[in-house]
């Protein structure tokens, strides 16, 4: 895939997810030990090693409205296994934020049938909408 | 009786009421009464991990509070989750003075000042470290032998490390608590892997692969049962079955308990405190029975 990025753009979305996250990306050497360890990679449109790689190229939109990022269930393993103690759980929640703080929701309470709603365990409801709900 | 401030958390009242009636029953039975917090409100389940977003913070350190109003200074909490929450706020909250000033201002209208000094204790970590395994093991009334138990640690307990409960790569802490208790535990390799949490919300599917692979696993190394310490692993890896099952038909099903169920067969309690009725999958009366 080919990917035009406006220099100034490009430090814009890095520095933005930085600030969020507070983890340094360029930091990061693509060693891939995130997507190795990571259970839901077979789920994902772009691994988590290529999530910061598009990061530090400033590639907001594929970033933002990619699968990758709504897969991720903050379970930690990436930052578990990062041998430089790259916190990706963070960096992927700064990028769930960017999306979610133009005021859209990726999932919302609506969403749920009224049938799930009777069955779901509250802790299923409330952590869903924590992280896909504006 | 020794008593110990406890913090619930939503879903210990509603679909996990069989792992709060058990640990209730199994502490109680180790001369431990937990006592609930009063006024305690929902943790969140999620740590919020963005540097800007304090108002999330809220709600873990309120419970905090509630806990220092008990006049206490410890309080233990069951579920993976709420422990995960409320441990790495506090954490954030100590390490951080302005920010421990801001969340106490935002809180202006509590009493209490929080200084940041309650201990967050896993019921596993308690177990462990202060009523002990030998004790727990002197206690067994029904030796669980021969009963095979993959312990399912998933994500929180051990991640990330400072708010782990054991080695976060290398744990041990379950497979004790299944040794205490006359079980053989039993290894496999997704035992510290996410079930993908909250997915089960808007991607069933996803969580149901995750299942029957995680279940498939554990029963290639011969286990009986999977053992939990979360309401949402719990729900995922037992009542998911259903969608696995749909998806993979060659799926086997397998019970999968709460630790304090486990411990309230060992320590020979009534059916009402251990609460089957409530788990997806029910244990298979013979397997049951043959080890009570």
């Amino acid at each position: 895939m080919k990917i035009k990025i406006p220099l100034e753009k490009k430090t814009k979305f890095r520095e933005k997810i930085e600030e969020l996250s507070g983890e340094n990306l360029f930091a990061c050497y693509q060693c891939g030990r995130c997507s190795g360890g990571c259970p839901g990679a077979s789920q994902m449109d772009m691994l988590p090693n290529q999530v910061m790689r598009y990061i530090y190229l400033g590639a907001e939109e594929e970033v933002l409205n990619s699968k990758t990022i709504w897969v991720c269930a903050s379970c930690y393993m990436c930052t578990q296994r990062c041998p430089k103690g790259v916190n990706l759980t963070k960096v992927m929640e700064a990028a769930r934020q960017m999306y979610l703080r133009k005021n859209q929701d990726y999932f919302s309470p609506d969403n749920i049938p009224q049938k799930d709603r009777e069955e779901l365990p509250t802790i299923a409801m409330v952590s869903c909408l924590r992280k896909m709900s504006s | 009786m020794q008593k110990i401030a406890y913090y619930p958390g939503c879903t210990m009242k509603t679909t996990a009421k069989n792992f709060e009636d058990s640990a209730i029953a199994v502490f109680k039975k180790l001369g431990i009464e937990l006592v609930e917090i009063p006024r305690w409100n929902c943790c969140g389940t999620v740590y919020s991990l963005t540097s800007d977003d304090l108002m999330h913070h809220l709600a873990p350190i309120r419970n905090l509070i509630r806990v220092k109003e008990m006049g206490c200074d410890k309080v233990v909490t069951f579920c993976s989750m709420c422990y995960n929450t409320l441990k790495q706020s506090n954490l954030r909250f100590q390490q951080n003075e302005e920010e421990r000033q801001k969340i106490n201002d935002f809180m202006y209208r509590e009493e209490l000042n929080y200084e940041g000094d309650v201990e967050i204790v896993q019921a596993l970590e308690f177990l462990r470290d202060s009523v002990g395994f030998k004790k727990i093991a002197e206690k067994v009334k029904n030796p669980l032998n021969g009963l095979k138990v993959a312990p399912y640690y998933g994500c929180l307990l051990l991640r990330p490390k400072e708010a782990s409960i054991d080695n976060p790569e290398d744990p041990s802490i379950v497979e004790d608590l299944i040794k205490s208790l006359g079980a053989e535990p039993v290894d496999f390799p997704y035992k510290n892997e996410c079930c993908m949490s909250y997915l089960t919300v808007n991607h069933k599917d996803i969580v149901a692969e995750r299942t029957f692979n995680i279940i498939k696993s554990a029963g290639k190394f011969g286990a009986d049962m999977i053992l939990t310490s979360c309401p949402l692993c719990e729900y995922n890896l037992d009542a998911r079955q259903r969608e696995a099952l749909e998806k993979f038909p060659d799926h086997l099903s397998m019970p999968v308990l709460y630790f304090t169920q486990l411990m309230a067969m060992a320590l020979g309690l009534d059916d009402k405190d251990i609460r089957f009725d409530l788990n997806y999958i029910k244990p298979d009366d013979k397997l049951i029975k043959s080890n009570i």
